[in-house]
């Protein structure tokens, strides 16, 4: 596994200009949604420079900590998937930076970042026990909990376990921070609660996290690729089609509440999930 | 050390190349009536796309790199403008929209307004109209990045190097500079109403285009002289819109006071 670091090093390099790329696209696929032209593809780029530029203004160190965390949490589990490594080591180092993020958000005294930071606790609730119950439907499957072991498959794993998948596009909607879950914070401007977990981080620190952003994507359209690892294309089809359908699906829902995301998509996550492993159980 | 310079370099050409393509916005509206709240508005609709620039409507001045001011400051809000002004990080723009953003428009003379945008802030470009059009508020956005290209050394100031301060901000904005001629005259002739002797003298005027908007402002600055002075940044666009209206003032002294009068009298019976 050791002898993979260079080479995952090379792909988390790589992933940082995929993961812009890739907001470019979205934002430019969500303009033509909504019938307009969007930015240029590179508007992604163009917006974390410029944060980069912009004088420091924290309201106080922690920010600054939490937000180097963060985006080295976020590199950490990525590199940690090109590794091939353990998905249960992946997924606790990303809830470091994701618990960080919150923290940072709430050293603050704005309430719009409080409130963020609240919400963004019950989005990790949301997608935390979805995605432990997805890693370990991929377990069952592989025998283990190594990424290597799921690549040694020579069956994919997606018309097994379809409803796991579709779970795991709870979580996706809610690390993409799409509509309808887009609760603590939101890509497009003018929340109820303004930017609410980022709002006060500002400058470099927001430039930081939204490269960890941008990673936190790339790994989790990693694990759904998980579930074509047999072959390339039906890899990038399948991961294609999922994003797709999240900016649709981000286009044709309202915001909704923290009740309603609890109930309905932790309930329906779990449930899709549960049921799964038992058919998997079974057959 | 040299490849470091290097990547120094590429860095930093790379933020400025970010800083004129992605200006985040953030709007205040300061007791507007709302006309130029909706036109700012308008832009970020289908119609007219400002995300096409990478201009974005953040909401949070923690966030943002342009402030969008509509409507008059009075004692109230002056203190929430000013705090909206010092939450946001260098390098910034603040654009005032509308006849009440640059000068207080008809409500100037009312006991509570204190004036323009720039009473309390350095204002960098101002864009006129009642209300302000959608392409002017975008070209006034255009303006302001000129301005932060200015700031940030890339061109050399324009107002500075030909002398003549209008003229110069001529090839950049196109909008910001008809509007007035358009929006301010109409504005003048509504205020004016029937007092034909205060709407000749705009038409008159020697620079008509600017002459409403310098009547007014140049009686701000009269009135208020520290304006400018306390605020350097704001400084030479506000030139921009005062140079020609000062060497005007003298030619239209006898005219100007007539203009203020029937604003006045009009501010009292509407």
């Amino acid at each position: 596994m050791i002898m993979l670091l260079p080479y995952a090093v090379a792909a988390l390099v790589l992933s940082v200009i995929a993961g812009g790329l890739l907001s470019g696209v979205d934002r430019i696929v969500t303009a033509r949604l909504q019938s307009r032209q969007g930015p240029p593809v590179l508007q992604p780029f163009y917006d974390v420079f410029k944060l980069f530029g912009k004088t420091h203004s924290v309201v106080n160190p922690w920010q600054v900590f939490c937000s180097f965390v963060y985006v080295t949490a976020s590199a950490l589990a990525l590199l940690l998937f090109f590794m091939r490594g353990d998905l249960l080591l992946l997924f606790f180092i990303l809830t470091i930076g994701a618990v960080f993020q919150v923290v940072g958000a709430l050293t603050v005294n704005s309430p719009f970042s409080q409130v963020g930071a609240q919400r963004e606790l019950l989005q990790m609730l949301t997608y935390e026990p979805i995605l432990i119950l997805v890693f370990i439907a991929l377990s069952m499957k592989s025998g283990s909990f190594l990424i290597a072991d799921i690549y040694r498959l020579e069956e994919p794993l997606l018309p097994s376990m379809p409803l796991v998948y579709v779970a795991l596009g709870y979580a996706l909607t809610i690390k993409l921070r799409k509509s309808p879950f887009d609760i603590s914070a939101s890509h497009h401007a003018h929340q109820e609660i303004v930017r609410g977990v980022l709002n006060d981080y500002s400058g470099p620190q927001l430039a930081l996290l939204e490269i960890g952003h941008w990673l936190d994507v790339v790994l989790l359209l990693g694990i759904c690729s998980l579930f074509w690892s047999t072959g390339v294309v039906g890899m990038i089809v399948l991961l294609a089609a999922t994003y797709f359908v999240e900016l649709v699906i981000d286009n044709v829902c309202a915001r909704l509440t923290w009740q309603w995301m609890l109930l309905r998509g932790l309930c329906a996550g779990v449930i899709l999930c549960v049921i799964n492993l038992f058919l998997l159980y079974a057959v | 050390m040299n490849r470091l310079e290097k990547l120094q370099q590429w860095f930093n050409k790379r933020i400025n190349e970010g800083r004129l393509k992605s200006p985040w916005i953030v709007h205040f509206d300061c007791g507007s009536c709302n006309g130029c709240d909706i036109e700012t508005l308008a832009c970020l609709t289908p119609v007219y796309d400002v995300e096409r620039f990478g201009i974005i409507n953040v909401g949070n001045p923690k966030h943002a790199d342009v402030l969008l001011v509509t409507g008059t400051v009075n004692s109230r809000n002056r203190h929430v403008l000013k705090n909206i002004y010092d939450q946001m990080p260098e390098p910034k723009a603040v654009i005032a929209i509308g006849a009440c953003g640059m000068t207080g428009g008809v409500f100037r003379e009312c006991y509570n307004v204190l004036g323009g945008v720039d009473q309390v802030i350095p204002v960098d470009v101002y864009v006129p109209g009642c209300p302000a059009k959608p392409e002017a508020i975008i070209d006034g956005v255009v303006t302001a990045l000129e301005r932060i290209k200015v700031k940030l050394g890339l061109i050399e100031d324009p107002a500075l190097s030909s002398g003549e301060a209008a003229a110069a901000l001529e090839p950049v904005s196109s909008f910001t500079q008809t509007a007035p001629e358009k929006g301010v005259e109409s504005e003048a002739a509504a205020l004016t109403g029937e007092s034909s002797a205060a709407r000749s003298s705009a038409f008159d005027a020697p620079a008509s285009d600017l002459s409403a908007a310098g009547a007014t402002s140049a009686k701000e600055t009269a009135a208020q002289g520290d304006a400018t002075a306390e605020n350097p940044a704001g400084e030479t666009s506000a030139a921009a819109f005062e140079q020609e209206p000062a060497a005007q003032s003298e030619t239209a002294g006898g005219t100007t006071p007539p203009a203020g009068k029937a604003q006045e009298h009009d501010g009292k019976t509407v």
